[in-house]
């Protein structure tokens, strides 16, 4: 058996050939919007690189980095990432058991919410001490960035219920599964844009 | 069979990517954490633990690879790396020469 890998992300093979090819372009268009995705993150981030000595009167980055709670927030945003993979896995090999991956698919929107609920801790936090986006140039690059990423994980979160309740009422319908390959596609690219936070704005800003 | 086969083959490379990253991301929190490293050392320990996590991920969570069959998701993601290396390049050229001519 060769499987043919027709879009990014785990192909379900044993789907008749015309539907695989549908789904595979419905896939490979959403890949495409993903990379146009990435390039709003990789302009963010110039911004950021270029506003991060702009702290004025306000806060530096070594001052606004709180380590603990990123690292928290990475593992929090891995574990999901890895919890996602298995429900792929589920979808793929135990279709005939849809609990399986709507099991993983709970497991990951939980995660998905702490990491949330653990970054607007840590938003609120700032505002508190008195670093808010208005005081500086590098304070607001840094909040339109994480702010950006946590939207679309948010987003994320809110598609991953819609599923659920889909999988509920209309079992793996091939359009369900298809939906979830892309909304996979989505969580990954989220994980992957985190890497880049966590690196750049974290653990740089700590010894800025 | 052959599904079994797929299957563990699959949860291999998840489970790989999940080790990977993990250490990847320990690595990186304890060059930072510890102070173990200053100066150059540490941007480039720090730049290439994320730059191959973000390979990891790639490789291993959203299955990109060299083989014939990805080429067009390998064109895509090549050409929009390009084009993202044009447009961040750019920015910092064109703004760090602006502000350096405007005295900081």
């Amino acid at each position: 058996m060769s499987p043919r890998h027709l879009h990014p992300g785990l192909n379900h093979p044993r789907s008749p050939e015309a539907e695989q090819a549908e789904v595979g372009s419905s896939v490979f268009g959403f890949w495409i919007f993903l990379m146009s995705d990435a390039l709003v993150f990789a302009l963010l981030f110039a911004v950021y690189g270029t506003q991060v000595h702009a702290t004025g009167s306000g806060p530096h980055p070594a001052q606004v980095v709180n380590l603990p709670s990123a690292l928290l927030q990475t593992g929090l945003l891995l574990a999901s990432s890895y919890t996602f993979g298995l429900a792929s896995l589920a979808l793929k090999f135990k279709a005939e058991r849809p609990g399986l991956a709507s099991a993983w698919l709970c497991v990951t929107l939980l995660l998905g919410l702490a990491f949330l609920g653990a970054e607007v801790h840590d938003l609120v936090d700032l505002y508190q001490r008195g670093a808010a986006p208005q005081r500086s140039g590098f304070l607001s690059a840094l909040h339109t960035l994480v702010c950006m990423h946590g939207l679309h994980v948010a987003t994320g979160c809110l598609w991953l219920l819609v599923m659920l309740v889909q999988i509920r009422v209309m079992g793996l319908a091939s359009e369900v599964t298809s939906r979830l390959m892309r909304l996979a596609l989505f969580w990954h690219f989220l994980d992957i844009i985190w890497v880049g936070i966590f690196t750049v704005v974290y653990l740089q800003g700590a010894r800025l | 069979m052959n599904d079994v086969a797929a299957y563990r083959r699959t949860l291999r490379l998840y489970t790989l990517g999940l080790v990977l990253a993990v250490l990847l991301t320990a690595v990186s929190f304890a060059v930072v954490g510890l102070t173990a490293l200053n100066g150059p050392g540490l941007w480039w320990v720090l730049y290439g633990c994320g730059a191959l996590q973000v390979m990891v991920h790639f490789r291993c969570f959203l299955h990109i690879s060299l083989a014939r069959s990805h080429r067009h998701d390998l064109w895509l993601l090549l050409f929009s790396g390009l084009i993202i290396a044009l447009m961040v390049g750019g920015t910092f050229w064109v703004l760090l020469s602006q502000m350096a001519r405007m005295g900081g």
